[in-house]
């Protein structure tokens, strides 16, 4: 949609953002053009409201009001605190590549353990000759934001046929309050590698701040990725994050997010099924209390036929918090034999938690199988009643029927560890809640 | 010594009374039969002495070892040895049965200032009552009841009393949904738990039930109270002549 928009009242402070963002900001010339670009329609757009339809649930104007000043580039004393939420949030064998404030900590990260068979880099380092890695076919207003004021990110290369055996997490820290970071990065995976890829997003004691990410990622033939994304940023945080993802033939792509944290929060995911033979499974749980806002909205498009895509999305709302699912599904002409089902259910643990569920389908082929369901409710007074008459006390049995909710959307992660480490932060969430 | 006392005791749901005076005394070691028609409040007092919401008590009272079970929440009155055997037991998908036992077994335990069992030593406790009970092993790894049969469900019923070995059993009509020989099997389980230190309270409509478990006294509840008292030959009497007498006598 590219509608104009008059200057809102944040406006100036905006330009401000980049001008004086502008001389920190890594790149070539070609690069800064680009930028500039990118900020210009940023500045036309302004921030999504809910006459966009496709932010009609989300309207940051509302939500969030303004986007905060960069963050300084973390100091010593910052990085000695993320180092200690690398610590908390680390998973148990996996290399480590760590963001503070938008800035790539090499001190924190396992650069060194990685394999021959990944290529890294920083954004930083990377912007240096590819100016591409800013250009997306998204007119969305905050992708053009990211595209302007990112600072840092990693860009993975996965050779072909690499089997790697430990996933590769990486960790977004904040440290730095009532500031912004924006992020940016690319995973581009070879023909028949196997790869696990994890991004998780904490605070390290900062409150009220923003961070702005998107990842690019590529999937080469017959290639078996898991992408995990565990958003528990601080309660008075926001977090707006896009993923562009195009998967090529016979993959296997299985995505999982989980949404613990942020005051405001949309992960907003763009993914292309563009080779025929593919399997994606894409899966969210959303867990929300007090009035945390929290998005999750997936775009599931497929361009080719014979692919097949499954959607679990789970809401437990509490308090007066409010979740939204959009979950579009497209079919192309060409992707005839396409198989696409998309299943969400929301829990209202509160008479005030309020789920809007916007399912979509888009379908332009004739010979296809699609589907959608959407429930919301409350626990099942008979269940909680059984289980407390055995003993449980309220609290408890009401977290045993939610873990049971959530469980579904949670059992699609096959890896062992990386399954029980979601477990454990519904379980911590659950903990909070009581 | 008396286990559970009910005294006079007066319930509605949603403004009607169901129980009109109810009284009740149940001693330590004995297996006691409630039997009525339909309607004649049976199931509600067993609600009622576990806990569940949605009734009123207008007056009266229960005590359970001399304590006043009406003042303690559901999770409470189990941990203190209150069991009721539910007449249609739940399903609950995605809660494995191993890990709904342990939670409540550990839940009770804490709740009484007990040490929580461990996991093997929680394993091996299921393992030696599920096999006497004939429960298969890929039964606890299913959801709770989750596509489970009427007489599997009950026997997991009976799993659960012998796992946590409560004072006093309610059993809410036990018998409705079993043939003869899943009948037989809970009834077995029930009966290798009688001791002289448990009590149990038989809900049934059928004198059946009682082929199986052989109570030491039958009450004859009509109209919200206990009409006859007396042994084990009442039952037969009953089934012989029915209720009709009891209910003009109510």
């Amino acid at each position: 949609m590219n509608v104009a928009v008059a200057k809102t009242g944040n406006g100036r402070a905006v330009s401000d953002l980049f001008a004086s963002a502008e001389g920190r900001l890594p790149g070539s010339p070609d690069v800064i053009a680009v930028r500039r670009e990118a900020f210009e329609t940023y500045e036309r757009l302004g921030l999504p409201h809910r006459r966009i339809e496709e932010w009609k649930y989300t309207d940051l104007r509302a939500l969030v009001g303004e986007v905060l000043p960069l963050a300084a580039a973390p100091d010593a004393a910052a990085l000695k605190r993320a180092a200690e939420a690398v610590k908390a949030h680390a998973i148990e064998g996996a290399r480590k590549l760590v963001l503070v404030d938008g800035v790539f900590a090499a001190d924190l990260s396992d650069t060194k353990a990685l394999t021959a068979e990944v290529g890294f880099r920083t954004l930083r380092e990377a912007l240096e000759k590819d100016s591409g890695l800013l250009k997306t076919s998204s007119t969305d207003a905050v992708i053009a934001l990211n595209a302007a004021m990112a600072t840092d990110g990693v860009v993975l290369s996965i050779a072909n046929g690499a089997q790697l055996s430990a996933p590769i997490q990486i960790l977004h820290i904040a440290t730095a309050a009532s500031a912004s970071s924006f992020t940016r990065s690319r995973v581009a995976i070879g023909k028949g590698a196997r790869a696990t890829i994890v991004e998780s997003f904490v605070s390290a004691g900062a409150k009220a701040y923003q961070v702005n990410d998107a990842v690019i990622v590529t999937v080469g033939d017959g290639a078996d990725v898991a992408h995990i994304r565990l958003m528990d940023d601080a309660a008075d945080a926001a977090n707006v994050s896009s993923h562009f993802v195009t998967v090529g033939a016979n993959v296997k792509f299985n995505f999982f997010n989980m949404t613990t944290g942020a005051a405001v929060s949309r992960l907003q995911g763009f993914i292309t099924l563009a080779g025929e033979g593919s399997e994606l499974s894409a899966n969210g749980v959303n867990l929300l209390q007090k009035t945390e806002h929290g998005d999750t909205t997936l775009v599931v498009d497929h361009a080719v036929p014979n692919c097949v895509s499954r959607e679990i999305f789970r809401a437990v709302i509490d308090d007066r918090a409010h979740s939204v699912f959009q979950g579009r599904i497209i079919v192309r002409p060409d992707a005839q034999k396409t198989d696409g089902k998309m299943m969400t259910r929301a829990l209202l643990l509160s008479d005030e938690a309020e789920a809007d569920n916007k399912p979509e389908l888009e379908i332009f082929a004739d010979d296809v199988s699609c589907g959608h369901g959407a429930t919301a409710g409350a626990l099942d007074d008979s269940l909680l009643f059984y289980l407390k008459a055995r003993g449980l006390p309220e609290k408890q049995a009401q977290a045993l029927l939610i873990q049971a909710f959530v469980g579904e959307a949670i059992e699609q992660i096959a890896d062992d560890v990386l399954r029980e480490h979601v477990i454990g932060i519904a379980e911590r969430w659950l903990e909070r809640r009581s | 010594m008396a286990l559970l006392e009910v005294k006079d005791l007066k319930v509605r749901v949603e403004e009607r009374e169901i129980l009109h005076g109810l009284t009740l005394t149940v001693n330590e070691g004995e297996v006691h039969a409630i039997m009525g028609p339909n309607g004649s409040g049976k199931s509600t007092l067993s609600h009622v002495i576990a806990g569940k919401p949605g009734y009123e008590v207008t007056d009266g009272q229960i005590l359970f070892k001399g304590e006043d079970l009406l003042e303690m929440s559901p999770d409470e009155r189990a941990a203190k040895g209150v069991f009721l055997a539910f007449q249609y037991p739940v399903e609950i998908p995605g809660v494995a049965t191993m890990t709904f036992l342990r939670t409540a077994l550990n839940a009770q335990r804490k709740a009484r200032g007990e040490s929580e069992y461990s996991t093997p030593d929680f394993l091996k406790k299921v393992r030696e009552v599920s096999k006497s009970l004939n429960i298969p092993q890929d039964m606890l790894k299913r959801g709770v009841n989750v596509g489970f049969s009427g007489g599997e469900k009950k026997r997991n019923e009976v799993l659960q009393m012998a796992l946590f070995e409560p004072s006093l059993c309610i059993l809410d009509e036990m018998d409705s949904g079993l043939d003869i020989d899943a009948l037989r099997i809970a009834a077995d389980g029930v009966n290798a738990l009688r001791s002289p230190k448990r009590a149990m309270v038989v809900i049934t409509h059928y004198q059946r039930l009682l082929n199986y478990i052989v109570p030491d006294v039958v009450h004859v509840m009509s109209k919200g109270r206990v009409v006859k008292s007396g042994g084990k030959e009442l039952a037969l009497e009953l089934e012989a002549s029915g209720y009709a007498q009891f209910e003009d006598a109510a």
